[in-house]
């Protein structure tokens, strides 16, 4: 196991990935993080100017205990992870035991569309992940 | 784990301090932001309770330059130390890659370091980490309250209680005021960074 290091070909795939499924289609900002609360890769559409290491650390750390919760009531997992504003949106989604993908996306775009390119996306990364 | 970005050439480094209930982990934090502001990019976040006890972590991004052409970027996080957040305690220390653990110098304090030191150990295990091999600092804080007449253990009790067996550096400290809370932080980061280094190699 030895996702901490990830070449610069396939963090530039991924970035390719992320732009191309997610940024385009409206979303306000993509990262990717693993369990540990570090960033992998995150995009916005240049608008949007989050404080990405605080916003990794508690996405972390919420996720985290969302699992936690799953598995004291007896689930797997809580496949969905989801907070809804006003204005904006946060759609948590597993790539695997150690990766995250978090999307931020405003009203213009609906939920089921948003996770319809997020699996899409997902299975994409995971052939690059598997592809070293 | 370390996580290392060969295209941006950025390293980010986790580091957390454990130790029991109102040991002085926050404080440790709270000194570092005030102290290091150039260093600071962003606030410091703290999930706590009304009452001022960690709830869940604080978390402090700290900017170490560059190293070799990488830039390091330490992520500080303290644990809740209170007994009842061992679950919470667990979930921070996923993917650490060094520990200053922060021990109580007051007397009456001496069982609650050794029990926390334990469950450190434990909780390492569950991660199939082992307190043995993680960089790892002990911090004596608190030492001053010997002016005001209460009651501390001395060094050489608190190194027999906790570092008999693990033999790692330590410091005497005081969160409050500061006193070797940059050495303890100094001194994680070259540990740390080593040991990363050397899985790098
Ligand atoms: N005299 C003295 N008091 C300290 C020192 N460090 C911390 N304290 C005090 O001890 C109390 C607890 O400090 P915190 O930093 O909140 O302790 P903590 O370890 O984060 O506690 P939890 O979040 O509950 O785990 C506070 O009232 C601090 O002001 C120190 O070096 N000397
Ligand atoms: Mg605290």
């Amino acid at each position: 196991m030895n996702y901490g290091i990830v070449s610069q070909e396939q963090l530039e795939q991924i970035d390719t990935i992320l732009n191309e499924k997610l940024i385009k289609l409206g979303v306000d900002c993509v990262i990717i993080i693993d369990m540990a609360g570090n960033i992998i890769t995150a995009k916005d559409n240049g608008e949007n100017k989050y404080d990405v290491y605080s916003f990794a650390a508690l996405a972390a750390g919420n996720f985290a205990t969302v699992d936690a919760m799953a598995k004291l009531v007896g689930e797997q997992e809580f496949s969905l992870l989801f907070h809804k504003g006003q204005e904006s949106n946060i759609h948590f989604s597993k790539i695997d035991d150690e990766l995250l993908l978090i999307s931020m996306f405003g009203r213009e775009i609906s939920l089921g569309f948003l996770r319809l390119n997020v699996v899409d996306v997902i299975e994409k990364i995971r052939k690059v992940w598997g592809s070293k | 784990m370390s996580f290392i970005n060969l295209k941006e050439k950025v390293v980010q480094v986790k580091i957390v301090y454990y130790g029991p209930g109102r040991c002085g982990k926050t404080t440790n934090l709270e000194f570092i932001n005030r102290t290091y502001k150039k260093q600071i990019v962003s606030e410091m976040v703290s999930l706590k309770t009304h009452g001022d006890r960690t709830l869940f972590f604080d978390f402090l991004p700290f900017d170490m330059g560059k190293i070799k052409g990488y830039d390091i970027k330490i992520q500080l996080y303290t644990v809740p130390g209170q007994v009842k957040y061992n679950a919470t305690r667990k979930l921070v220390l996923r993917g650490v890659d060094g520990i200053v653990f922060v021990a109580d110098a007051m007397a009456k304090q001496r069982s609650k370091n050794i029990r926390s030191l334990n469950q450190l150990h434990e909780n390492l295990q569950s991660y199939k980490e082992s307190i043995f091999n993680i960089p790892l600092v002990l911090q004596y804080n608190k030492v001053d309250l010997k002016e005001h007449g209460i009651p501390i253990l001395p060094t050489s009790v608190l190194e027999k209680d906790l570092n008999s067996k693990l033999k790692v550096p330590y410091f005497e400290a005081s969160a409050i005021t500061g006193y070797n809370v940059a050495a303890t932080l100094k001194k994680i980061i070259s540990s740390t960074v080593v040991s990363i280094q050397k899985k790098l190699l």
